[in-house]
């Protein structure tokens, strides 16, 4: 391979697909390189995939996507040892020609987008590694070097999309290894169950979904979540939690979720189905702080590489493939206007994100991962307390609500001194706000 | 409520391509394991890869491994894991993901 390239993109995930397409359709040279099987075959998504940004690349996804179900009904649970308390929002309004989001099983999206790719003249190889980058004398990125013989590939401009763990900014560096309070580890399975079974235990039709966020006793009082979704005919469990608190206990993370998939309220949903595959992957969740260098001389970063992860609203594709679009769209500009693809121009890359969604929602909330780390009370304490109260509310005795609620304040009030509750309230408010 | 888990059960059901002696991830110095404290990795490998051995130190089988990088994230104080990935096409392939 002795070719040259306008551009090189290293990954096909939701960040290099939307990069590859975006340059491909625009007729521009463009090389993608993923080291699985075949797209996806290292992946893992929840999954939830929001369809706005994908939209944008490409506009009728929806006449062949092979997306589960689009979600008409959120379910937030807090778990305590044996029950939960949470709010549901389900609507008809979700019910509609264009749904906003799906449940998908990520290794078919990601095979899907390889042929989209290949329809506007993309080259996707996969089963390569790039191990690194090949730079000049001056540092600029000039090309890859892969695992493949004579692997040495070359291009105006590489496009770093590999995902969290970064390897190859890392490599060259570009970009320092994640402190472990800044990433988490998440672990899935996938159940297969009769799609009737789904439909009566989530009270829906066909094609409608449920996805529950559940927050609570589960992660042992760890930093972290876990999510139960509808898929057609399965569904998926998983939990994770901050590397830095699994580090510091002794919880192995396929216990938590054992843990998970036999809680009394989680348990009747599962029953009966089948694991298929059970999965691991970080997530970046350091927010705003942990955002690396995003360009330099012949080089971007995008998607999780670059830490684009919004863990308050469980959102990474949609920035990934925000970023891709962007870092494309960059280069497509550059290359109509003749220049070339220094730092100084591709830091018009960063302007495009300061100015979109990615960057504006990550410093939104910039204080909620520093915060949530310094304050265990959430994943501690107030489950039990939050469940309490509602076991003591809908209790039907002969206690009056008056002492009912001074009980509930109070044993609060016990575990957390009062200015402990009322700077907590402070302190989430301003880190969402 | 902690129940007994088999990890190795969990593993059956995934596919990998092994490549034949060609570990993709080695600890640096054994030695090392012998004297850190928490060997963090032992509970925190989603595969459980990492296992303590009789010598005190860490023995690492990387047959099941999920290529998270966490290893990684929680050795970097002590940097004594060499972390890459597997060759390409190598390694876990997931069919759902
Ligand atoms: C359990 C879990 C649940 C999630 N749920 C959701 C959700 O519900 N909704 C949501 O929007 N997001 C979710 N996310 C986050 C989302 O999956 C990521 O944000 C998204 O996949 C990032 O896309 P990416 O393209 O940047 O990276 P990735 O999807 O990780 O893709 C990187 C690609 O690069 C390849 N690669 C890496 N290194 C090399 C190399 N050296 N050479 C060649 N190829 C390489 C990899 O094989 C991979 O295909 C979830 C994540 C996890 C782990
Ligand atoms: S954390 Fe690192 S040094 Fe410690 S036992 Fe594991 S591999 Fe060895
Ligand atoms: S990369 Fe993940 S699965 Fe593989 S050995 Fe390290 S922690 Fe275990």
């Amino acid at each position: 391979m002795v070719e040259k390239f306008d551009a090189i993109v290293i990954g096909a995930g939701p960040s290099g697909n939307a990069a590859t397409y975006t340059l491909a359709k625009q007729g521009l040279k463009v090389l993608q390189l993923e080291r699985g099987e075949y797209p996806g075959a290292k992946n893992v998504q929840g999954g939830i995939m929001y369809a706005h940004e994908l939209e944008k690349i490409i506009p009728d996804f929806r006449d062949d996507c092979p997306t589960e179900r689009h979600i008409i009904e959120q379910r937030v649970w807090l778990l305590g040892d044996d029950n939960y308390v949470g709010t549901n929002y389900r609507s008809e309004a979700f019910n509609t020609d264009r749904p906003n989001r799906y449940t998908i099983i990520r290794a078919n999206i990601d095979k899907w987008w390889g042929e989209q790719i290949r329809k506007v003249g993309g080259l996707q190889i996969c089963e390569t590694t790039v191990t690194e980058l090949i730079r000049d004398p001056s540092g600029k990125v000039t090309g890859v070097r892969t695992d493949r013989e004579g692997g040495e590939i070359h291009a105006d401009v590489v496009i770093m999309a590999d995902g969290v763990n970064a390897l190859l900014a890392k490599r060259a560096g570009l970009q320092a290894e994640a402190a472990p309070e800044n990433v988490a580890l998440a672990v899935k399975e996938i159940l297969f169950i009769d799609p009737e079974l789904i439909q009566q235990r989530f009270g829906i039709k066909e094609d409608e979904g449920v996805v529950i966020e559940i927050m609570g006793k589960v992660t042992k009082g760890m930093v972290g979540t876990a999510f139960l979704y509808t898929n057609k005919e399965s569904l998926t469990i998983g939990i994770g939690c901050l590397i830095s608190d699994f580090k510091n206990g002794d919880c192995p993370p396929y216990r938590m979720l054992e843990d998970l998939k036999n809680h009394p309220v989680i348990k009747p949903l599962i029953e009966g189905a089948e694991m298929k595959e059970y999965a691991a992957h970080m997530i970046p969740e350091g927010g705003y702080k942990a955002v690396p260098q995003l360009y330099g001389d012949g080089w971007m970063v995008v998607g999780d590489a670059a830490h684009f992860n919004n863990a308050a609203h469980r959102e990474g594709s949609n920035l990934a493939m925000a970023s891709g679009r962007m870092a494309a769209e960059t280069v497509i500009e550059l290359k109509a206007a003749g220049k070339g693809y220094s730092a100084s121009n591709l830091a018009a890359y960063k302007k495009k994100l300061d100015d979109s969604f990615v960057m504006k929602d990550l410093k939104k909330y910039r204080e909620l991962p520093g915060i949530m780390h310094g304050n265990k009370q959430f994943f501690g304490a107030y489950p039990d307390e939050i469940t309490a109260a509602a076991h003591n509310w809908f209790t039907v005795d002969s206690v009056d609500k008056k002492t009912k609620e001074k009980a509930i304040m109070k044993a609060f009030v016990k575990r957390r001194s009062v200015m402990g509750l009322v700077g907590d309230a402070i302190k989430l408010v301003r880190a969402v706000r | 409520m902690s129940i007994m888990v088999k990890v190795e059960e969990k593993l059956y059901q995934n596919r990998y391509i092994v490549d034949e002696s060609r570990p993709h991830i080695q600890i640096k110095s054994a030695e090392a394991c012998q004297t850190c404290e928490k060997q963090a990795c032992t509970f925190c490998c989603p595969a459980a890869c990492y296992s303590r051995n009789e010598t005190g130190g860490v023995t690492l089988v990387t047959d099941g491994c999920l290529e998270c990088g966490t290893c990684r994230v929680v050795c970097q104080d002590k940097g004594n894991i060499a972390w890459d990935y597997p060759r390409g096409g190598y390694g876990i392939s997931y069919k759902f993901g």
